[in-house]
This record gives structure tokens, C-alpha cells and sequence, in this order.
């Protein structure tokens, strides 16, 4: 069941007549363009002098990079830029690195050799995903204050990881149940070690699997906001908490906004363009196949 | 007699066989499980541990500003949720109900039709649906911050700016209509995601079905009511669950576009403002908290049932 590889001659749903056809491809290009404007919009703004972003909207004006400059910098007191990016910078790397480390053989034990009640372990998984983290976040507020752990990268990549981990078991493990078992029998009777037979046999089939699971999984912790604000509203904040500050309540901010915005979400989003199909795969049929 | 020291014999060589597989049995189950292990182990210790202290501090009178020690009061901080003093509490619970349920709901209709317009082949079909699938992945706080400020604000809103090109006055929407301000904001970034869910549903269809249903004769409308349907329906319920699960969770929208103003805190939202944001009332948003996780165990426990529907044919 490949998607976005039809069959060539597969019938859609709609459009069997050619002009209906032609019409209904107008109305999907326009929706989708009417569905990326405001981040069109958002980049636009981020190129024009403040004055012009808040006068009336227009797309003829003089571009400039004033605006990525102006955020860019540093100010005493405040969060910069680079201080926000470094922080997300390394809790991202390394909650997504513990995340493949635990989610790897996690995902080998449900699918490639499964051990007994592999279905009740991944729906336990998947249920931990279902608990709203309301639910937990005074405990977790507690335990880091208690551990002086409030306002480190600590606090967040251990949470990340959990956050993620459940996620990442779900598709690697839709990924791991493609590879063919007579490859992974063989090794076996190789004498492979379970590490040997990890390395050398599954992920190298299962790669790309592996690489868009941590590019999902570097897109939700680059984008999460609760957490961040709640636990690390001060130290060792995040992206997110930075782009809420770029707000002000006085002035003309929104160029600067729009600047930093831009900064804040194209990373992932670019990232997750060039992983799409993948992603969409691993995620959705994680529960069919 | 030596007949029945053989048997003894057989019999306790058999024992020892069976308990020697049984061993081997119970080695290789753990040799099975020990991969996972870790992630088990970690999974537990850092989200299962946390809600059984919530549900400890929910039966405590505990604010953490004040030096009186933690009390133990039962079931109080629930029984109280239904007096005057909680009205805050219920209209949060009413806003996450109707937020959740609406935005849940119009992300799958909206995500329906994409799906349907796209699963088709035609000039660009990639690229539209990567421009369709964009706003999912923008962080929350930029959709947030983006729709409040160029959107929906009465000065610089370009709703605004194409209200008054029709002659009509601005509305400083996100003031005026906060729900629906957040909601038109989460569709916009839940469509797609729903979209994908439904579009990995029609492309996964089979196509002799569909053919044979033609050449009988069988309508569009027909087809997609009596097959597509039907085959969509798990597709639809998988969609409702995650849909459901993370919009019942939403918290970065509303302190972006609402912040705190009345008409659109949602629990998650409420609660934090109530406990870490200040409220410091430990023991009773803890059983804020809890309402919040049997409502999602609820709908959860009727999601999984469709989940495990899906599995049933893994082999």
C-alpha cells in the first residue's frame, strides 16, 4: 500500500470529465495558495521597514535585511537570539539522539523478533502519548525545582525525549515490520550479535525510516512551547519562548516579528518539505501495516 | 521394582527436560525483552510516575505561596468544583469542550475535501500539497503570533484591511471573538494534517473495486458513498482520535492570540494559570488536572478500540 505511488491507472473520485477536471485543479491550486498566504504574508513582512508593514498592506516597498539584523542582536538582560538558538540547538540534538538510542531496539523488540504481549507494550506506548501533560506538569515543576534543574537544558531534553519517545517507537516500528525476516534469520544463524544484526542488516534497509522518525521527532521538540514556558521561562529557554518575547507591547514590532518568526519556523519546515512523504507514511500507517 | 526405578528415572529425566526448556523458554523471553527495556523503564519513570503524584496533591489542600503544610482533604477539591467559587473552573472545561469538539470537527470536513480535491493527477499536484501540508509544520507560537497580528488585529489585520475595502468597520477579532479566533487558527493548522491522514485512505483504496463499480454503472456520488466511504472510515476515526488527543492538550495558541483574556482559557491554559503561572493553588488544579486525563482516558479507551481494529489484521 505505497502512497503517493498510484497505480498509473488509477480513477479519482472526482473529475471524470475533462473541463469539471480543469476546475477543480483551479479550485485545489487556489486553496493551497490561500492556505500558504499568511506565511507568504509573514515572510513579506519581514523584509519591510516597520513603518511600511503597518501602514496599508503592500507588496511594493524596498527589501531590506534591517529587520533579521534588529533580532539578531544581543541585548543586555534580554533573550537573544543566539542564546535561544543554542539552547533548542542542543536540547533538540540530544533529545532526539536519546530518543533513537531507546526507540531503536524498542522498535526491533515489537516487530523484527517479537517478544510475548508486543501489541499491549506498543499500546502502552501509545497510551502514554494520550495523557494530556497537565496532568503531570506540577509534579514535574516540583521535582525539577527540587533538583534544581528549573532553567536547564537538562530538564527539557529529558522531557523532550519522553515526549517523543512513544511517537518514535510507533513509526519505527511500521518501518521495522517491512524488512523481509529471512535477512534478519540469517544473520541470526551467522552468529550476529543483536547489535551486529541492528547495524549491520536493519538499519540500513530501514535508514530513511529512521532519519524522517528523527526528523519528526526534531520538528516537535523544536516547536514545543508548554514545556519550555512553564519550566525554563528564564534559563535556558527555547526558540518559541524567544519569538513570544520579539511581542511588544508598545511601538511598531511587526516587521521585527515577522523577522524572527521567520527565523524561528523555516528551519523545520524546510526540513519537513524534504521528509514529507516519509513522515506521512511512518505516521499513518503505523497503524496498518 | 527396577521397572520402577526406570520410570522414576524417565520420569525425573523428563522433569529436568522440561524444566530445562522452560528455562530456555523463559531466557529467550527475556532475551526478547531486554531491548526494550530502557525505553520502557524511562517511559514509566518520566510520564506515569508524575500523574500518580498529581492524583496525590488532587485529594490536598496545598498552596505552595503559604507555609501551612500540605493537608490531606479527600475527595474536597472535587466535591467543590460544582460550588460558585468555581465558576472559572467550569467555563474553562465548556471552552476546552467546545474548542476541542469544533476544531476537531471542521479540521476533518476542511482535511476531507482537501484530501479529495488532491487525490487527483494534475499539473502540480506535488507542489500544492506540500503547500497544503506547510501549516502543520509552523511552530504553534508563529501561527499564533502571525494569524493575531497580520490577521485578525483591528490596525494592521489584513481581515480587517479587506473589511473596510468592502466599507464595512474594523473588529479586533481575537478581542471580540476569542474561541473563534483560536479555532479558526487550529483549523488552519489541523486541516492538513487530517488531510494527509484521509489522503493515505483514498490512495490505499483498491482500484478494481472502484472500476468494477463504474462499469456497472454505479454514480461518483454513489461510489464514494457506498465504497470510498466506508473504506474511508478508519481512516476518519484514526484522524477524530490523534485530532482529539492533541487539540484537548492545546495551550500555545491561547496564551499567544488570547492570553489570559476571558472567553477562550481552555483547562490546560487555566490550570497552569491556577498552579506554576502564578495561582500557586497546587492541590486543587491538580484536580483540574486529573478531570482533564479521565476526559482523555475517555476518549482514548473509545479511540484504541478503533486502533486495535486496525492491528487486528497484522500478522
Amino acid at each position: 500500500m505505497a502512497l503517493f505511488t498510484r497505480a498509473p491507472k488509477a480513477e479519482p473520485i472526482l473529475g471524470q470529465n475533462r473541463a469539471v477536471a480543469n476546475v477543480l485543479s483551479f479550485i485545489t491550486w487556489i486553496i493551497g495558495l490561500a492556505f500558504f498566504f499568511p506565511l507568504f504574508w509573514l515572510t513579506v513582512n519581514g523584509f519591510k521597514e516597520e513603518s511600511v508593514a503597518s501602514a496599508d498592506p503592500t507588496l511594493i516597498f524596498d527589501p531590506t535585511l534591517d529587520r533579521f539584523t534588529e533580532v539578531t542582536e544581543s541585548n543586555a538582560g534580554l533573550l537573544s537570539f543566539t542564546e535561544a538558538f543554542a539552547n533548542s540547538f542542543w536540547i533538540v540534538l540530544t533529545s532526539t539522539a536519546l530518543v533513537m538510542l531507546l526507540a531503536v531496539p524498542a522498535a526491533y523488540a515489537l516487530s523484527i523478533r517479537p517478544m510475548r504481549m508486543w501489541r499491549d507494550v506498543l499500546f502502552f506506548f501509545i497510551s502514554t502519548k494520550f495523557l494530556p501533560i497537565v496532568g503531570a506538569i506540577m509534579p514535574l515543576w516540583i521535582i525539577a525545582r527540587d533538583l534544581d534543574l528549573l532553567g536547564t537544558r537538562t530538564i527539557l531534553i529529558v522531557l523532550y525525549t519522553a515526549m517523543n519517545l512513544p511517537l518514535a517507537v510507533w513509526m519505527l516500528r511500521s518501518f521495522f515490520a517491512e524488512v523481509p525476516k529471512e535477512l534478519i534469520e540469517a544473520a541470526q544463524i551467522d552468529g550476529c550479535s543483536l547489535m551486529g544484526q541492528i547495524r549491520q542488516v536493519l538499519l540500513p534497509i530501514v535508514a530513511p525510516g529512521v532519519a524522517a522518525t528523527a526528523l519528526l521527532c526534531v520538528i516537535f521538540a523544536w516547536n514545543e512551547f508548554f514545556l519550555a514556558v512553564q519550566l525554563n521561562p528564564t534559563g535556558a529557554s527555547t526558540i518559541p519562548v524567544w519569538v513570544n518575547s520579539q511581542q511588544k507591547f508598545q511601538g511598531q514590532f511587526i516587521a521585527s516579528l515577522s523577522a524572527a518568526s521567520v527565523l524561528a519556523t523555516f528551519p523545520v519546515v524546510i526540513a519537513g518539505w524534504v521528509a514529507q512523504k516519509r513522515m506521512i507514511r511512518g505516521l499513518a500507517m503505523g497503524a496498518i501495516k | 521394582m527396577s521397572n520402577a526405578v526406570i520410570d522414576n528415572e524417565v520420569e525425573s529425566k523428563q522433569e529436568s527436560h522440561e524444566a530445562e526448556v522452560k528455562r530456555l523458554e523463559k531466557l529467550e523471553g527475556w532475551k526478547r525483552r531486554i531491548p526494550i527495556l530502557p525505553a520502557l523503564i524511562f517511559t514509566i519513570l518520566v510520564t506515569q510516575i508524575p500523574f500518580l503524584f498529581t492524583l496525590f496533591y488532587s485529594l490536598t489542600d496545598w498552596r505552595i505561596d503559604k507555609t501551612d503544610p500540605r493537608q490531606f482533604i479527600g475527595l474536597e477539591n472535587y466535591t467543590s468544583l460544582t460550588s460558585e467559587s468555581e465558576k472559572f473552573f467550569r467555563d474553562a472545561a465548556w471552552v476546552s469542550v467546545q474548542m476541542t469538539v469544533l476544531a476537531v470537527l471542521l479540521s476533518l470536513i476542511v482535511g476531507t475535501m482537501l484530501a479529495i480535491l488532491l487525490d487527483r493527477k494534475f499539473f502540480g499536484q506535488g507542489f500544492v500539497r506540500t503547500l497544503l501540508i506547510t501549516p502543520f509544520l509552523v511552530m504553534p507560537v508563529v501561527a499564533g503570533l502571525m494569524w493575531k497580528t497580520q490577521m485578525f488585529n483591528s490596525s494592521f489585520g489584513l481581515l480587517n484591511w479587506a473589511l473596510n475595502g468592502l466599507g464595512l468597520d474594523s473588529i479586533e477579532y481575537a478581542t471580540r471573538y476569542p474561541l473563534a479566533s483560536v479555532i479558526v487558527v487550529l483549523v488552519w493548522q489541523w486541516s492538513p494534517f487530517m488531510m494527509l491522514i484521509v489522503l493515505a485512505g483514498l490512495q490505499g483504496q483498491d482500484q478494481s473495486v472502484l472500476e468494477a463499480a463504474r462499469v456497472d454503472g454505479a454514480t461518483t456520488f454513489g461510489i464514494f458513498r457506498q465504497i470510498t466511504f466506508p473504506q474511508l472510515r478508519p481512516f476518519l476515526e484514526l484522524g477524530t482520535l490523534l485530532g482529539a488527543i492533541y487539540l484537548i492538550q492545546v495551550y500555545d495558541h491561547i496564551e499567544v492570540i488570547v492570553g489570559g483574556q476571558p472567553g477562550a482559557n481552555n483547562l490546560p491554559f487555566y490550570i497552569a494559570q491556577r498552579s506554576i503561572g502564578g495561582g500557586n493553588r497546587f492541590g486543587l488544579a491538580s484536580s483540574y488536572s486529573i478531570i482533564v486525563v479521565i476526559a482523555s482516558i475517555i476518549i482514548a479507551n473509545i479511540g484504541l478500540r478503533v486502533l486495535s481494529g486496525l492491528l487486528e489484521d497484522d500478522s
